[in-house]
């Protein structure tokens, strides 16, 4: 089953390698990793998509708390969460194609950022899901590049990971 | 310098030391005892400072393999952080091999590496390695000092990240520009890592259920590893197991943490326990493991293990030792000694009532199994039994000696055949299985204990791989006695050759071995060959005797070559799938 795991870790140089580290050696998944800064300069906030059964995410959830970087550990998918992910795609706009792509992105709530004659460059932001089906409703001749961030996600009111 | 100096230099006239002269004072503010160690380019400032003082002894191996082995012993023996310092590249390449062996057994050390300047990292420069990359995932933590400022501290989170929770290496890595540097030092007397927090205490409603399950059981059973003996908890172990009257057993990292010669113990368990503890564990109902983890090499494969409906009780202070390869029902996260304690007041405060008809009728079943003597081993009056020399080491050194071991037949039977009644008297690779550690894990523990009696139990292939530090325990003139049990092959390799691969040895013979006493000697030691049954007993008198009490012997045995390890759970194969060998 696929899980979202937040970390709250000591913005110390190596702390991602440690993660990144503990989740090849013990042979974890990882779908996608996203980590920035948070308000307080000294942590960092990781999400982590993973996916395995009950016993293999609890490990995983154990092995992280074990990391002497590791502040916090939540498994957002013990509770209510929110989970986004921002994509920037680029793609081919010529004049013939140039109003179809500008609906498409119209109704997939995305913004155009950047045009040129021939292209735009779209930034979208929604669940994986929605940025997946984005690209699949798109001719793939007409996908240039894409650029995806991976979920970020928070837990819903008052779940709260805070030191 | 002395502690009370240190700190009473808090003051404007502070005088100002190199990073190298704070990172000693550092090891003399946590009482270090020993450094084990090899100078090298990026550590020179260190061991100028070293030169300086006197208050720790520096011990020069001949290979940094050595110095964290003979660190690692050290803590093993003493229960206190071991101390290693190399240099940079190959000294921190080297180490690693010593570093992985003590993080596999959990086991405290502060590992110092020296590293190229700080405005040399990342060049490629000449013995530079990204040492903490390199272990970063064989270490319980690891730095690197960037910042003079940091040593102090960093120095004081090392020791106490390695001693506490589930202890394991730390390594502190320290470019050489920075040991140049001038600063004060100060040493915080305290440490607070708001990360790190390991629980000590055990859950009480978990230990009321724990005791309320062992004392309605009908086949209960105690399984306790290496955790007791890091934990210094014997002593509640032994309080425990005997004032409920339970069969208990031991992984081969936890032998010693109950007396083996006591009735109640089963022996070791595992892919080369005894029958006994291996049928005990696989039949019992409800199973309490004791700071152990159920290896693969302890429980074979697990879904067999779980083929048998048990309840089992957990303690350990990882929490990601619990369910990690067979689901726990009642874990207890917490230090054994402390969970034991409260186990053992429960006991007296509650007095329970326990199933004694069904436990006796257990003790009984259990005595059957014993009765069946698969330990039992005959004596040739050719060839030399290896399981033989074990049972004499132990008559000569009547019980009371440190066994180190190397990795192989020679370690099963070692820990098989002396039973250890004291917990820290048994030291060998059990996790990593690491062959060489053998005759630096002896001087790390003659060190310690210079009055000791401190024997090698190893093999012709293990003893080679650390061999050069023969040179070392010359040095230090380290009463050391080397008990190699020669069979002319790398022993369990042979043994799963014979069983698994229909007898092809492939590169299994140790062709061309050396004239061990020559080499011996060549050190300047007393080299004793043994190729007679009926002279092993004299030989090993004359070895532990008062004439060689202060020199290192190299007892040179040439045993059976065909003899294997029995019982034997073969590989993927359940614990009650025992080869059990000539007796059965």
């Amino acid at each position: 089953m696929r899980h979202i795991i937040s970390i709250l870790m000591e913005n110390e140089p190596g702390a991602l390698s440690r993660v990144a580290g503990l989740f090849s050696a013990r042979g974890y998944n990882i779908e996608s990793l996203t980590v920035a800064t948070t308000e307080d300069a000294t942590l960092s906030r990781m999400t982590i998509v993973t996916s395995g059964n009950d016993a293999v995410i609890e490990q995983i959830i154990k092995q992280l708390n074990k990391l002497i970087d590791v502040v916090k550990v939540l498994d957002l998918n013990d509770g209510k969460h929110i989970e986004r992910e921002l994509m920037l795609i680029k793609v081919k706009a010529s004049a013939s194609h140039r109003d179809e792509m500008k609906r498409m992105c119209d109704i997939f709530r995305g913004r155009i950022i950047d045009v040129t004659d021939g292209s735009f460059t779209i930034e979208l932001t929604g669940s994986g899901h929605k940025l997946d089906a984005f690209i699949e409703s798109l001719d793939k001749s007409a996908i240039l590049e894409t650029v995806r961030t991976g979920a970020s996600g928070i837990g819903r009111g008052d779940r709260i990971l805070k030191l | 310098m002395n502690q009370a100096s240190i700190t009473d230099q808090q003051d404007e006239t502070t005088p100002q030391f190199t990073g190298a002269e704070i990172l000693i004072k550092c090891l003399h503010a946590e009482n270090v005892q020993f450094v084990f160690g090899y100078p090298g380019g990026a550590v020179l400032n260190i061991y100028d400072a070293i030169y300086q003082q006197d208050q720790f002894e520096h011990i020069l191996v001949r290979h940094e393999q050595a110095a964290l082995h003979a660190a690692d012993a050290y803590a093993r023996a003493t229960g206190k952080v071991g101390v290693a310092l190399v240099t940079s590249g190959p000294g921190a390449t080297n180490a690693v091999t010593g570093i992985a062996t003590a993080y596999m057994d959990s086991i405290p050390m502060v590992v110092i590496s020296g590293q190229v300047p700080t405005y040399a990292i990342g060049e490629d420069a000449f013995q530079e390695c990204d040492t903490v990359g390199i272990t970063r995932p064989c270490v319980k933590h690891n730095f690197l000092i960037k910042d003079i400022n940091d040593i102090a501290p960093v120095m004081k989170k090392a020791f106490h990240v390695a001693a506490t929770g589930r202890p394991g290496p730390v390594l502190v890595d320290i470019p050489k520009d920075i040991t140049a540097t001038l600063n004060q030092f100060e040493y915080p007397e305290t440490v607070e890592i708001r990360s790190y927090n390991p629980i000590t205490k055990g859950h009480s409603g978990q230990i009321k259920k724990a005791l309320k399950l062992l004392s309605e059981a009908k086949r209960p059973m105690v399984y306790t590893g290496g955790g007791v003996v890091l934990g210094n908890a014997s002593e509640e172990l032994t309080q425990f197991v005997r004032s409920l009257g339970l069969p208990t057993t031991s992984t081969l990292m936890g032998l010693g943490g109950f007396p083996a010669t006591d009735k109640q113990s089963l022996g070791m368990l595992g892919m080369h326990g005894t029958y006994e503890a291996n049928m005990a564990m696989q039949e019992c109902d409800v199973l309490i493991a004791v700071g152990a983890r159920f290896d693969d090499r302890v429980i074979g494969n697990p879904e067999h293990f779980l083929s048998r409906p048990r309840t089992i009780i957990h303690i350990d202070i990882d929490p990601s030792s619990i369910s990690k390869r067979v689901k726990i029902d009642v874990p207890i996260v917490g230090d054994v000694k402390s969970v034991l304690a409260d186990l053992n007041t429960l006991i007296e405060t509650e007095k329970p009532v326990q199933n004694t008809a069904a436990l006796a009728d257990w003790m009984q079943q259990i005595e059957a199994w014993r009765g069946k003597r698969f330990s039992d081993f005959v004596l040739d009056d050719k060839l030399i039994k290896p399981q033989q020399v074990i049972k004499t080491l132990y008559e000569v050194t009547k019980g009371d000696a440190w066994i180190t071991s190397d990795v192989g037949q020679h370690q099963m039977w070692a820990a098989q055949y002396y039973p250890f009644d004291k917990p820290r008297r048994w030291i060998n690779s059990g996790g990593l299985g690491t062959m060489g550690v053998g005759l630096p894990y002896a001087m790390g523990v003659q060190l310690a204990y210079p009055d000791a009696q401190v024997a090698c139990v190893t093999g012709e292939a293990s003893i080679q791989m650390c061999i050069q530090e023969l040179s070392t325990c010359q040095q230090y003139k380290l009463p050391i006695k080397v008990i190699t049990l020669n069979n002319r092959y790398m022993g369990m390799v042979r043994q799963w050759q014979e069983f698994f691969y229909e007898n092809r040895y492939s590169e299994s013979y140790m062709n061309a071995l050396p004239d061990f006493i020559k080499l011996a000697e060549a050190y300047g030691h007393v080299g004793i060959q043994v190729t007679n049954p009926a002279d092993v007993e004299d030989a090993m008198k004359e070895a532990f005797g008062p004439k060689l009490k202060d020199r290192m012997v190299f007892m040179d045995i040439i045993t059976d070559q065909s003899e294997n390890v029995f019982p034997m759970v073969p590989n993927g194969k359940g614990l009650s799938e025992m080869i059990t060998g000539k007796n059965s």
